[in-house]
């Protein structure tokens, strides 16, 4: 049982890794592909988050009568992740306008049969 | 206790919001289910001692992110997703089976959850709680290592936000003003 509850946190994140995952390879819409993508990210940043935890732990702001606190270090990695997340996000999705101008579509069987590329 | 329960119910919800959104084709609701399962995952990470995490994902993965994804949408006047004809579940079902187990295997070997001897809470973190006021002054230890000990990461970072806000701009902003100039009258289906 504790074991059960120990990794109930990561079995979750990666069961949102893998639904994340399987909206980027089984959907042929772009918009959903890059929600897809978000999702798989934003389980990354749990799976650090969860590496960070201490029980009984404080958030890591030094106050007295405190002792424990949780780990700082992925808070910082996860602040830088999620900045430069919306930054990818927000460039996945101007190629998608992009395409949408230049093919009439954001459906990527439709833009493949454009292309003749399948 | 009571935090190990609220911690559960949440990633529930995830769990399930990830589902609706695997099974939606109304990429308005598909949009709208994000941006709850984005807020959300900053509910988890209040109750895992994270809040400038949860801050930060609150303000700019619930916000900027949806607001981002309902322009992309307004722009490209698509609002639902076509259901692709024959429908093979199968060959990324078993993609995702086979890498999802590969990963829960990993975990298999990972210290429990809030475990305080795991390695990564006795390597350099305590160094960092125990020298950020007298080395920075600043409580918080996340913003000292941010601003102070990690400066030249924050710097990269805005380097990868910039770069990306200019190519945005080639691809999106400069097109608009050349076809403004060609054709005065705009295209009527441009409005």
């Amino acid at each position: 049982m504790d074991f059960i509850i120990g990794h109930y946190n990561y079995w979750v994140v990666i069961f949102l890794m893998m639904a994340g995952f399987y909206t980027i390879i089984s959907r042929g819409n772009l918009v959903k592909k890059i929600v897809g993508l978000n999702i798989f990210q934003v389980s990354v940043f749990m799976l650090y988050i969860t590496m960070s935890t201490v029980h009984g732990g404080a958030a890591p702001i030094i106050s007295e009568g405190v002792e424990n606190y949780s780990n700082p270090l992925p808070h910082v990695l996860i602040l830088t992740a999620i900045v430069v997340g919306v930054a990818t996000t927000s460039l996945g999705l101007a190629l998608v306008v992009r395409i949408k101008e230049a093919y009439g579509t954001i459906e990527e069987d439709e833009i493949h049969e454009l292309d003749h590329s399948l | 206790m009571i935090d190990v329960i609220i911690n559960v119910t949440l990633l529930a919800f995830l769990a399930i919001t990830a589902v609706a959104i695997i099974r939606m084709s109304n990429l308005f609701a598909i949009i709208m289910l994000f941006s709850m399962f984005s807020f959300l995952s900053a509910g988890v990470f209040i109750v895992m001692d994270a809040i400038d995490v949860a801050f930060t994902e609150a303000a700019v993965g619930t916000g900027v992110s949806t607001v981002l994804m309902l322009a992309t949408l307004a722009l490209t006047k698509d609002q639902k997703e076509k259901q692709p004809v024959a429908h093979r579940p199968w060959l990324p079902l078993t993609v995702v089976i086979v890498t999802g187990s590969a990963l829960v295997y990993g975990t298999l070997d990972i210290p429990p959850f809030g475990d305080p001897d795991a390695p990564a809470q006795t390597h350099v973190a305590p160094e960092y709680l125990e020298r950020s006021i007298p080395e920075t002054g600043v409580q918080n230890v996340v913003t000292s290592v941010l601003a102070s000990y990690r400066g030249f990461d924050t710097l990269g970072e805005v380097t990868v936000v910039f770069t990306a806000g200019i190519a945005v701009m080639l691809l999106i902003g400069g097109r608009r003003r050349k076809e403004e100039l060609e054709q005065p009258q705009g295209d009527p289906d441009d409005a």
